[in-house]
């Protein structure tokens, strides 16, 4: 008994180089990321700008975003989406891990893009945004959960949420990749 | 599989948070721990027996032989709700109430990486007073067990493209247990095994699920009157399709048709349901129906509720 509280006694003691601060950062090669100070986005690689890169073609129908709550709507519906991922304990590690803050923005024009509402989609394809992500079919279903309790939270009729999901759920080739 | 997950998705914000957690723990003892508790996140369900993880009502109900389908009908769908990986497990118990009969079934099924099922069900029919019409004994019962293996092959329900549905192939293996009585109304044998090929999609843009199940069978009433007449099994191909409307995440309206053979001349007719289910959570499913059985042994218009619960992980 006493020699095992004497180990965890001596194991408690501080490592002699303590005075000493470590630089965790260098140690674990963690570099700074600077963010754009306009956007507060981290600047990406480039990379060709296409509307193709939303992976579909926009609803041919003029009353569906309005279901969405129009433009406001639907970025307040992305940037949901993106907070409930990021606080969703089975997918935010794939989240912390990426610049949410140009997520939303990419996130709210493909979504607006898609629905109609007139916006230009800026972002890159689904193929290259996901790459070595590592995402997998339950990682896919909790994001769909995320954004379908966004939507509910924004009142968008259960029929309309689902237009929404027909047109993002063919992109999970692109985005399943393990 | 948490270095693994690790690999892809750490990076350096990631480490960055970690190592912030770490700094209150600067001793070595304590740095295990350390380890032990900073959040190196990973999907919370890796190491899980039972990781779960299908969008709600998506693994389905159970269908009155067991797999994974509607009430009545099998569809493409693989019980339980784990995705890509793992186990899943579903159990229901289904009741239906007719002028003439009681039915009552129930069963297992256990999904294997949304690839392969297995499935078991009991079926027991009470014949009530037509046992004693018949001279079996009033409140004869009849029994079946239903043993059953189904297939991915192709096609994802909810995934890919729109007009890709999951396509599956199965078999169900019915053992009758009352063999006097398939005999006796002249089936020509108590066993048979079903083949069944199904494709089933939920098409988003409708709100609609679509299934269509092409089942080899020699059954009687599913086989609770034996298989083929006389001695031969004279298998045919019946037709078995569901609609659903989904009203919402949790509750959806439906109908479903089963097409069946009348090889005994006892005016075996098709059968149809009305039905809603509902997500009561994500782990249990209630199934209420109107259904229409037609006529049995001569006894018609068959016509009752159907009730069913499963339970799902
Ligand atoms: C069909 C489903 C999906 C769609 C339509 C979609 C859409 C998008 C879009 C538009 C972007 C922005 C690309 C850019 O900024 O250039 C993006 C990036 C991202 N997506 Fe998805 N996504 C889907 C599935 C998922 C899933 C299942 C996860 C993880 C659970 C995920 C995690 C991310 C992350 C972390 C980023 C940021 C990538 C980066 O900045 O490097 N996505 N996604």
């Amino acid at each position: 008994m006493f020699s095992v509280i004497f180990a965890l006694a001596m194991m408690q003691q501080s490592p002699p180089d303590s005075a000493e601060p470590v630089d965790w950062d260098k140690e674990f090669g963690v570099e700074e990321q600077a963010r754009d100070p306009q956007t507060g986005e981290i600047p990406v690689a480039e990379y060709p700008q296409s509307h193709d890169n939303a992976g579909a073609a926009p609803m041919d129908d003029a009353a569906i975003a309005a279901h969405f709550g129009g433009r406001e709507g639907i970025r307040m519906i992305a940037a949901r989406t993106v907070e409930l991922s990021e606080n969703d304990p089975r997918i935010a590690a794939i989240f912390i891990a990426h610049d949410t803050v140009r997520l939303k923005r990419t996130l709210a024009e493909q979504f607006c893009y898609l629905l109609a509402a007139g916006c230009d989609y800026t972002g890159r394809d689904m193929a290259a945004a996901h790459a070595a992500m590592g995402v997998r079919m339950a990682d896919m279903n909790a994001l769909v959960e995320n954004l379908q309790q966004a939507m509910r939270e924004h009142d968008v009729p259960f029929a309309a949420q689902n237009r929404l999901l027909a047109k993002l759920a063919p992109m999970s080739r692109d985005v399943i990749t393990r | 599989m948490i270095a693994k997950r690790g690999a892809f998705i750490i990076s350096n914000l990631t480490k960055r948070r970690q190592m912030r957690c770490m700094k209150a723990f600067l001793t070595p003892a304590a740095l295990t721990i350390a380890v032990a508790i900073c959040p190196v996140q990973t999907a919370a369900q890796d190491s899980d027996f039972l990781p779960g993880g299908k969008l709600v009502l998506t693994n389905a109900t159970s269908s009155i032989e067991g797999s994974s389908g509607g009430g009545i009908a099998t569809w493409a769908t693989i019980g339980g709700l784990e995705t890509d990986r793992g186990f899943g497990v579903t159990g229901h118990a289904t009741i239906i109430e007719l002028p003439d009969y009681g039915w009552q079934s129930h069963g297992i099924a256990i999904g294997i990486a949304n690839r392969v099922e297995l499935s078991y069900a009991r079926q027991n029919f009470d014949t009530r007073n037509v046992g004693a019409a018949l001279g079996l004994g009033r409140g004869y019962t009849l029994n079946q067990d239903v043993f059953g293996a189904k297939l991915r092959v192709a096609g994802d329900l909810v995934y890919g493209d729109p007009l890709m549905p999951q396509i599956s192939i199965g078999v169900q293996h019915k053992r009758n247990l009352d063999g006097a009585v398939t005999r006796a109304v002249g089936a020509a044998s108590a066993n048979g095994t079903d083949f069944v090929v199904s494709a089933s999609k939920l098409l988003l843009s409708r709100s609609m699920l679509l299934s269509a199940t092409a089942r080899y069978t020699a059954a009687n009433q599913t086989g609770l009157l034996g298989f083929g007449s006389g001695t031969r099994h004279d298998y045919a191909i019946e037709f078995e399709g569901s609609a659903a409307y989904q009203l919402s995440r949790r509750a959806v309206l439906g109908a479903e048709f089963r097409s069946k053979p009348d090889r005994l001349g006892l005016g075996e007719d098709d059968w149809m349901d009305l039905f809603a289910a509902y997500a009561v959570t994500d782990n249990l499913t209630l199934t209420a129906a109107y259904a229409d059985l037609g006529s049995i042994a001569t006894f018609e218009d068959q016509r009752g509720a159907f009730l069913s619960a499963q339970l799902a992980f």
